[in-house]
C-alpha cells in the first residue's frame, strides 16, 4: 500500500507577534514546525503501513528551509520525502498550492502508483481547509474530508470504510481506491520515531524537485500570477474604542462588587437584565 | 477605519467585459434532513447588503432529497432576504457527498452565473465550497470575518484572520468569477426574518444516476444532541481560563453557569488540559459565539482568543491582572481574584433571580 502525505512547514503561529508601530509580522526567531494538524494524517498513514505494509512518502512544497520538516517525518517513519521548491511558487494561493502539488502527485504515479493521499484538515497559517479537496478534485480522486477514523481497507476489492464528522453526526462511508482523506485532529497520537529511523532520516537524500520537474512550463501559472486571490491589504485587528469599566477588588468585598456590577450592567443594558429574569421562571 | 482608507484614489475602474454575464448574489443555504444550518440565514443577511450595493438579487441555493422540504426551506430563505431560490431535490442528493453536491452546484454556477457565491464555513461548507472553487478554477477566501462591495469594479472585499488571528488580510478575486468566500457561522448578525416577504423558486431538474456515484453512505449516526454543548447559539457563556489554575476550581464556572441557564466554555489551555471538552473551546481553533452575555474568569484575552467571541453583546471580564488584555475589549472588568469573585457573583444573580422570581 502506497499513502502519500502532503505536509507543510508552518511558522509555530503561538510565537508569533506583530510589531507594535509597523503592524508586520515578526518572524525573527519564531521556530518552523509541522502544521500540527499533519501529524494526524501522517500518523494514520504509518498506522496503514504497520497493518498492510509497503510504503509512506510525505511530501511538502515550500521554500528550501522545509527540508527540517521532512526529515522530522522521515524520522517518524515515513519511507520518502520529497520537497517541491521553486522561486515561481513564492505568494500562490491554495488554488495554486493544490495544482502544484497535484503535478508532484502525477509526478509520483509515474514511478509508483498511489493507493491513498492524505492531508491535515488546515492549515495554521492558511487556515483555508482548501488545498485537501483541491487536489482531490484535480485528480478526480474521490474526497473524504474530516474522518475521524478508518475503520477498514480492503485491497483485493480496492474498498476503503471510513467515519466522517459531517454537521450534527457521523457519517459510515464507503468509497474505492485510490481516494483521498483529510483527517480530523485528535483521532490519534503521532508515535516517538525509533533510533534507526532518526538516523535514516540525518542521512536520507531528499528528493529536491522543481517546477520543471513535475511539469509546470509556464510560470505565470503559479506563485502570485496564477493565484486568482490577491492581498490587498494587511492590517492589525482594531482596538475597542472604549476599555471596560473597572470595578476593583480593593476598595470592597466580592459581594459588594457582584452587586455593583449586576446593577451598572442592568441599568445600561436593560435588555440583559430581562434575559436573564426569563430564567427565574 | 475611516472613509477615506476604504476608498483608495484611483482612476475608474471598467468592469472587465469577461465578467459582464454574471450577476446576483448567491448563498449556498445549508441544510440536512430539512434542518437548515442557521449560518444560511446569517449569510443571507449578509448578502442583502451586498446585492443591494450591486443593484442585483440576492439568491439562495437549495439542494435537498426529494422528500425533504425543499419549497418550506425557500420560503424561508425569502423571509430572510432571498428574492430568488434555485431548488435542486433529487434523490442522489439525501445525503450530503461530495461528488454529487460538487457537480450540482458547479452545473448551477456555470449555468446562471453569479457574480458572488458564499458558503457557511461549517464542516459540508468548507468540504463543498473547496470542491467547487477548484472545479470552477476560481479564488475562494475562507473564514471571512467582513464582506465590503466596491461598487465600480464589482470586486469583494473579504476580510479575514491571517497568522492565527493576530493580524486581518483583505482579499480579492479580480481576474475570476464567480468570487467565493465562506463565513463561520455567528460571525455575522442574524437578519430579522419576516414572514410576509416572497420570492421565485426556480426548480431545476438534477440528472445523475446512484450507479455512477462512487462513494456510498452506508450509516449516519446522529450525535446526541441533548448533551452536546451548544456553543455558538447559547445566550450565555461563563468561560475559564488558565487563571483558575486547578481543575477543581472550574466548577466554580459550572455554578455560575447553572444559576444562569447558561453554557460553559474556556480558552484553548484548559481545554488542551482536559477540564472541559473541546467543544466547549472559543476561539479561532475553536468556536465563534455570539451570546448577550459573556463571562470570562482567569481569561487574559488573547487575540486567539478574543476573535471567537468579540461579538458577543456584554463582556465582563474577572482577572486579577490589571492590565490583562481582556480589559482592552470588555465592558466590565472586575479586577480580583476568579476563586473568590466567581461564588460571588453567582450568589448575586441568584438573589437577583428569586427577586425577580418574587417580583412575577
Ligand atoms: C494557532 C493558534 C490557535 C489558538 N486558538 C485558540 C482558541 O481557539 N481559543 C483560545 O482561547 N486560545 C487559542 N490559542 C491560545 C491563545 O494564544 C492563548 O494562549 C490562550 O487563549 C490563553 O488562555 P488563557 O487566557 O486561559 O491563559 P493565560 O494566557 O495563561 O491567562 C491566564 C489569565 O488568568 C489571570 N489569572 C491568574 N490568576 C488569576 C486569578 N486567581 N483570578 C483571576 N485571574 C487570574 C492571569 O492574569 C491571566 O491573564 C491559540 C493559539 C494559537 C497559536
Ligand atoms: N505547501 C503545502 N505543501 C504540502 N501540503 C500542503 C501545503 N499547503 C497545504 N497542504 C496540505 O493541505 C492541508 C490543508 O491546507 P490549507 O488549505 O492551507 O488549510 C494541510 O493540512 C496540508 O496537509
Amino acid at each position: 500500500m502506497h499513502s502519500v502525505v502532503c505536509i507543510k512547514q508552518v511558522p509555530d503561529s503561538a510565537q508569533i507577534r506583530v510589531h507594535p508601530v509597523t503592524n508586520t509580522i515578526m518572524r525573527q526567531g519564531v521556530p518552523a514546525i509541522i502544521n500540527p494538524y499533519d501529524l494526524f494524517a501522517l500518523e494514520e498513514a504509518l498506522r496503514l503501513k504497520d497493518r498492510f505494509g509497503g510504503t509512506v512518502t510525505v511530501v511538502t512544497m515550500g521554500p528550501p528551509m522545509a527540508e527540517a520538516a521532512l526529515r522530522k517525518c522521515l524520522s517518524y517513519g515515513a519511507d520518502d520525502a520529497i520537497l517541491v521548491s521553486d522561486r515561481s511558487f513564492a505568494g500562490s494561493d491554495t488554488l495554486v498550492t493544490s495544482y502544484a502539488l497535484t503535478a508532484t502527485l502525477r509526478k509520483i504515479m509515474e514511478s509508483m502508483p498511489v493507493d491513498l493521499i492524505f492531508t491535515g484538515k488546515q492549515t495554521i497559517d492558511g487556515d483555508t481547509a482548501q488545498v485537501g479537496p483541491g487536489i482531490a478534485k484535480r485528480l478526480d480522486y474521490q474526497l473524504l474530508t474530516y474522518v475521524s477514523k478508518i475503520v477498514d481497507v480492503d485491497l483485493e476489492h480496492r474498498e476503503i470504510r471510513v467515519e466522517r464528522r459531517a454537521e450534527g453526526g457521523v457519517q459510515l462511508l464507503k468509497t474505492t481506491l485510490p481516494c483521498l482523506i483529510t483527517m480530523l485532529e485528535g483521532t490519534n497520537e503521532m508515535r516517538f520515531g525509533d533510533l534507526d529511523d532518526l538516523f535514516r532520516a540525518a542521512r536520507y537524500e531528499l528528493k529536491v524537485w522543481d517546477r520543471t520537474v513535475i511539469g509546470i512550463e509556464d510560470p505565470e501559472t503559479v506563485g502570485v500570477k496564477g493565484s486568482p486571490t490577491v492581498v490587498s491589504k494587511v492590517f492589525a485587528p482594531r482596538p475597542r474604542s472604549q476599555r471596560a469599566e473597572i470595578i476593583d477588588l480593593q476598595d470592597d468585598s466580592p459581594k459588594n462588587l457582584a452587586s455593583t456590577l449586576l446593577a451598572r450592567m442592568f441599568t445600561q443594558h436593560p435588555k440583559l437584565e430581562r434575559e436573564i429574569a426569563k430564567r427565574a421562571r | 477605519m475611516n472613509e477615506q482608507a476604504r476608498k483608495p484614489a484611483r482612476k475608474k475602474v471598467e468592469l472587465d467585459p469577461r465578467f459582464v454575464s454574471y450577476r446576483h448574489v448567491w448563498v449556498f443555504i445549508e441544510s440536512e434532513r430539512g434542518e437548515v444550518h442557521p449560518v444560511s440565514w446569517e449569510l443571507l443577511g449578509e448578502g442583502r447588503k451586498l446585492a443591494d450595493a450591486l443593484n442585483v438579487d440576492l439568491c439562495g441555493v437549495v439542494i435537498a432529497g426529494p422528500g425533504e422540504r425543499g419549497k418550506g426551506i425557500c420560503a424561508e430563505a425569502f423571509g430572510y432576504g432571498a428574492d430568488k431560490c434555485y431548488l435542486l431535490q433529487d434523490p442522489v442528493l439525501a445525503d450530503y457527498r461530495n461528488e454529487p453536491y460538487t457537480k450540482a452546484l458547479t452545473d448551477l454556477v456555470n449555468t446562471y452565473q453569479p457574480e458572488i457565491l458564499m458558503l457557511g464555513a461549517s464542516t459540508l461548507g468548507r468540504d463543498l465550497a473547496g470542491s467547487v472553487a477548484t472545479t470552477l478554477k476560481t479564488g475562494l477566501v475562507a473564514d471571512c470575518t467582513e464582506l465590503l462591495i466596491d461598487t465600480e469594479s464589482r470586486n469583494l472585499a473579504a476580510t479575514r484572520p491571517t497568522f492565527g488571528g493576530s493580524l486581518l488580510c483583505t482579499i480579492l478575486t479580480q481576474r475570476h468569477r464567480p468570487q467565493m468566500a465562506t463565513v463561520r457561522p455567528r460571525v455575522m448578525a442574524m437578519p430579522d426574518a419576516d414572514p410576509s416577504r416572497r420570492g421565485e423558486i426556480v426548480e431545476v431538474p438534477f440528472a445523475m444516476l446512484e450507479t455512477s456515484i462512487i462513494t456510498k453512505v452506508l450509516e449516519y449516526i446522529p450525535d446526541d444532541s441533548r448533551d452536546k454543548p451548544n456553543l455558538p447559539f447559547a445566550d450565555i457563556i461563563v468561560a475559564g481560563g488558565r487563571g483558575l489554575k486547578k481543575p477543581e476550581n472550574f466548577a466554580l464556572v459550572w455554578d455560575l453557569a447553572r444559576v444562569l441557564g447558561a453554557e460553559v466554555g474556556g480558552s484553548r489551555p484548559v481545554v488542551q488540559a482536559g477540564w472541559i471538552e473541546l467543544d466547549r473551546q472559543v476561539g479561532q481553533s475553536g468556536k465563534t459565539v455570539r451570546p448577550k452575555l459573556y463571562i470570562a474568569a482567569g481569561i487574559s484575552g488573547a487575540i486567539q482568543h478574543r476573535v471567537g467571541m468579540d461579538g458577543a453583546d456584554v463582556i465582563v471580564a474577572i482577572n486579577s491582572d490589571p492590565k490583562a488584555p481582556i480589559f482592552d475589549f470588555a465592558h466590565y472588568g472586575i479586577v480580583g481574584n476568579a476563586m473568590t469573585v466567581l461564588p460571588a457573583l453567582t450568589e448575586a444573580f441568584k438573589a437577583h433571580l428569586a427577586q425577580a422570581r418574587k417580583a412575577g
